[in-house]
């Protein structure tokens, strides 16, 4: 369906977009994920048609767009901050792009009320839209879109200016909205979660290029580079040195991973100790006892892909590679986990709080990132 | 104290005590102010605005009462009377709506072209457009006169074209574009570049092509600030006195030339006073509406709409021609002026045989002469002195009545926000009324030249109480206590903070009197006497005179009052603080 070619851009001398080829296929949704400056909002307005690139090509259905006018491409747009009309109601917002195709009243009238029927807003046609909340606006946003059931939707960080717990909900929607309207979708996020969520295949954008391209459990499992690691937050990334095959110096001690990269001796690598995959923690309480316990890492939930469930269990021989240890820092409750940063910077997650002060050894599942 | 006054300030300590705290912490503040100066807040209030009150009341409100009992007598209201005024009206509307319209015309684009395009020279071409509105009337109907009058550059350089431009009411509309576009330019280019470029782009992506973009979208949500612009100029155009007796002549007659026609020219005083009241009540109506749209027109500050640089051929050709246009349309008139002013182009009166045609100073000497059969008792240099004396006087003069004023409306409480509308009103009537109030107040004053600082001042005083109250408010009383708690005297914390924070404002101030009482035309016109002319009297007395050298002299004097004008406006721009001033 839609296929970018080689696309090039430099804004104001400095190159925004390099070469990205990209394709959306038939009632898929992609997510490109990246941080702000990252350029996805300006591929987003190329491929409408309202910024062109430098070179490249956009096409859908095989068809080159360079030549069609934005008004002529029939690809819905919703904004992060909504862009409705402000002189217009509900009503003649979702019916703007109707009228624009000149319809008869009769279809407008019913399109519009199975558009706002789709996103739950049934009988807000004269409401005025500066009177709407956030969340309801933007509800308005994706109807209007989606009234003239465009061949394509856009959608330009679409929950970025709402509440994090109105987000969470209308995320679930648009990603069912999606599923239903089965109109294949571009959108366009900075956080991991919202796109792990909706994306059928995740585009990660870094300095103007795809650094990293898969289904988003698959991105989640092999991130394949420091950047995408970090920035997914996917756990500690740690610098090494190769030693021999299969074990890497540190500053934090010497690891052993599994790794199937081809490294020689003396190599910088990356290393990412998932703060998820506790194995196992050793304790060193103030009096020096020692009491040992075991950790078993579950497999990730399906709805949050991040976050596993662990179990203590008691450890009975520690060994002393693959693990964090350091003075606790700091102890931060988040949702059902405690996030234990150490002193030197490395976090793990636990179910339960260690004293602040304490000292902690933490067997971590740890892999290479090349 | 007066009982009146003792109500009003019980209502403002009320008024006070409702609000939150930040109204507590500010009364605070006055509070410890009143205990350093022994005499109660409010009191110290009343004599703030005792001074600007006063004044007002015996030069604009006294006046205006005559004004309004000489019209409401069953001798004003004769039939006749009321069919000229209805005559003058109907003119007076119909020129200022065609020269609204043609303002429109031009200005709409040029507000498009400024707020969504990037070019080279934008910034000087945009001041370009902006230099006419701050200029006084007679050097933009001097301006026109160089160069498309009878005398003119075009009609001297091709004598056989004859291109009829003076006494034509197209003088009058070009005239009224040119001094206003900047207007429309300044208003709905402000607006056009907030507006979220997003809208736009949400419209496109739904189907509708660039010209039902901008039916459908831009211009729906543009339709208040195009419509306060049109009311703004229209306002202008209304009022417009100096351009339509200049350049129209005496078939053109608008309320504005009526009033002065009828008071000086017929000493027919009644009339001129039937049509001021008409005069006035149209543009207080106006204005109300204007503020009240203004009111509700929120606008935010920051540009959002990202400018483009042309691309497409369509693009370019709009750019390129509008700026060639606009170019055109504002340089040449303002150059024409300077260069006709030392060009001989015909022979003076009197004059035959050896004339010397081509570059000649003889117009600015010829200023310094005292002839016999010219236009004046004294050598035309004397106006320019005059002038300066008069502009002194109204600085020095509206600065003593400006100040109070400014201080209490700094932090104002009830009594001063009523009073506020009361300070401005002087701006909502025309110049020309303010003449006529005078002569029909203090006629018997008139032949003293004093009266005119004191009519500049009236006029100037809005402009600079609005230059003054910013500066003063900005001065934080934390900044002072600061000082205060760094232990240094009250001298010291004036020398420190206030006096460096007011000199620029005060600087501003006095520019923006001075150049108002410099380019003062409808009031002066009314109420110099004969011997004590100033620069644009002169001028245009120059211009009602036949004859090369009175031509030459007029464009020489139009040439220097507009070269002092320009300095002021580049100084007020120097010293005002961003947002003061604007009215």
């Amino acid at each position: 369906m839609l296929e970018v070619r080689n696309l090039f851009k430099t804004y104001e001398g400095k190159p925004l977009l390099n070469d990205i080829s990209f394709s959306v296929a038939e009632e898929e949704t992609i997510c490109l994920l990246g941080a702000s400056g990252s350029g996805k909002s300006s591929l987003l307005r190329m491929i409408a048609g309202l910024e062109s690139p430098d070179s490249g090509s956009i096409s859908f259905n095989g068809l080159d767009l360079a030549s069609t006018p934005p008004h002529l491409r029939d690809f819905g747009l919703v904004f992060q901050d909504y862009a409705l009309f402000p002189h217009l109601n509900v009503n003649d917002n979702v019916a703007f792009g109707l009228r624009m195709r000149r319809l008869e009243q009769d279809e407008i009238t019913q399109r519009v009320a199975a558009s706002l029927k789709l996103v739950n807003l049934e009988g807000f046609e004269k409401r005025y839209v500066t009177d709407l909340s956030g969340g309801e606006q933007q509800r308005v946003g994706v109807a209007r879109a989606l009234a003239v059931r465009p061949r394509l939707l856009m959608l330009d960080e679409p929950l970025g200016a709402l509440d994090r717990s109105l987000r969470e909900g209308l995320l679930n929607e648009l990603r069912s909205i999606l599923h239903r309207t089965k109109i294949p979708a571009i959108y366009v996020t900075h956080d991991q979660e919202e796109a792990f969520t909706i994306a059928d295949r995740v585009l990660i954008l870094h300095d103007g290029n795809i650094i990293r391209e898969g289904p988003p459990t698959d991105v989640w499992a092999h991130p394949e580079s420091a950047y995408v690691a970090e920035f997914l937050g996917l756990g500690n990334v740690i610098e090494g040195t190769v030693l021999a095959k299969n074990k890497f110096q540190t500053d934090h001690g010497i690891f052993s991973v599994r790794c199937s990269h081809k490294h020689s001796k003396g190599d910088k690598v990356h290393l990412l100790a998932r703060p998820l995959s506790v194995m196992s923690r050793v304790a060193k309480s103030s009096k020096g006892e020692r009491s040992v316990l075991r950790l078993r890492a579950s497999q990730p939930s399906l709805r949050h892909p991040l976050r596993t469930k662990t179990k203590l269990v008691e450890e009975r021989r520690p060994s002393a590679i693959n693990r964090l240890s350091g003075a606790v820092a700091d102890i931060l409750l988040q949702r059902d986990q405690y996030k234990v940063t150490f002193e030197n910077g490395l976090y793990v997650y636990l179910d339960e709080a260690p004293k602040p002060g304490e000292k902690l050894s933490v067997k971590v599942k740890v892999e290479c990132l090349a | 104290m007066d009982p009146g006054v003792d109500g009003s300030c019980v209502e403002v300590e009320m008024e006070t005590g409702k609000q939150g705290n930040k109204e507590t912490r500010r009364q605070g503040i006055l509070g410890s102010l009143s205990t350093y100066i022994p005499v109660s807040l409010y009191t110290s209030r009343t004599l703030l605005w005792l001074l600007p009150i006063s004044y007002l009341a015996i030069l604009f409100f006294f006046p205006l009462s005559k004004i309004l009992s000489l019209t409401f007598n069953l001798e004003t209201l004769t039939t006749e009377n009321l069919r000229t005024t209805y005559h003058v009206l109907r003119f007076t509307v119909y020129q200022a709506a065609l020269s609204t319209l043609l303002t429109l015309i031009l200005g709409l684009p040029s507000a498009v072209l400024f707020a969504r395009y990037d070019f080279r020279g934008k910034p000087i071409l945009r001041a370009l457009t902006a230099v006419p509105f701050m200029l006084p009337t007679v050097i933009v109907a001097a301006a026109f006169n160089a160069l498309l009058g009878s005398q003119g550059l075009l009609n001297s350089i091709f004598p056989l074209t004859s291109f009829p431009f003076t006494g034509t009411l197209f003088a009058i509309l070009v005239a009224h574009v040119f001094y206003n576009t900047t207007i429309i330019i300044r208003i709905v280019g402000a607006a056009l570049s907030n507006l979220d470029p997003k809208l736009e782009h949400a419209a496109r992506s739904l189907g509708a092509d660039s010209f039902r973009v901008w039916w459908n979208v831009t211009l729906p949500l543009l339709r208040p600030f195009i419509l306060a612009a049109t009311l703004l100029v229209f306002l202008f155009d209304f009022t417009s006195f100096g351009v339509v007796l200049l350049l129209g002549g005496s078939q053109f007659s608008t309320l504005e030339v009526e009033i002065y026609f009828q008071a000086v020219r017929q000493l027919n005083l009644p009339l001129a006073a039937l049509l001021a009241v008409i005069q006035l009540v149209c543009t207080l109506t106006v204005s109300m509406i204007y503020s009240r749209l203004v009111s509700r027109t929120a606008m935010q500050l920051t540009p959002r709409s990202s400018l483009i640089k042309p691309k497409t051929l369509k693009q370019k050709f709009f750019v390129t021609a509008l700026c060639l246009l606009l170019t055109a349309f504002f340089a040449l008139p303002l150059s024409s002026l300077p260069i006709r002013s030392l060009f001989r182009l015909e022979a003076d009166r009197g004059q035959r045989g050896d004339v010397r045609y081509g570059f000649t100073t003889d117009y600015y000497t010829e200023l310094f002469v005292n002839r016999r059969d010219s236009v004046f008792y004294v050598p035309p240099i004397q106006a320019a002195v005059n002038s300066l004396s008069y502009a002194s006087a109204t600085v020095i003069l509206s600065l003593i009545f400006g100040f109070p004023a400014a201080f209490a409306l700094a932090k104002p409480t009830r009594l001063d926000k009523i009073l506020d509308p009361l300070i401005m009103l002087p701006l909502g009537s025309s110049t020309v009324m303010l003449g006529l109030g005078f002569i029909i107040t203090y006629g018997k004053w008139l032949t003293s030249p004093l009266l005119v600082p004191f009519a500049h001042t009236l006029i100037a005083l809005p402009f600079v109480i609005r230059a003054l109250q910013p500066a003063i408010a900005a001065i934080p009383e934390r900044l002072r206590q600061a000082a205060s708690s760094l232990d240094a005297s009250p001298f010291e914390v004036w020398k420190n903070i206030d006096f460096p924070i007011l000199r620029r404002a005060t600087l501003a101030a006095a520019a923006f009197a001075f150049t108002i009482s410099l380019g003062e035309f409808g009031a002066t016109l009314l109420i110099s006497r004969p011997e004590y002319p100033t620069i644009p009297v002169a001028i245009e007395r120059f211009l009602s005179q036949p004859g090369g050298l009175n031509y030459g002299q007029a464009m020489a004097m139009a040439s220097i009052l507009m070269a002092v004008t320009v300095i002021s406006i580049l100084l007020i721009e120097k010293f005002r603080l961003p947002n003061a001033g604007e009215l």
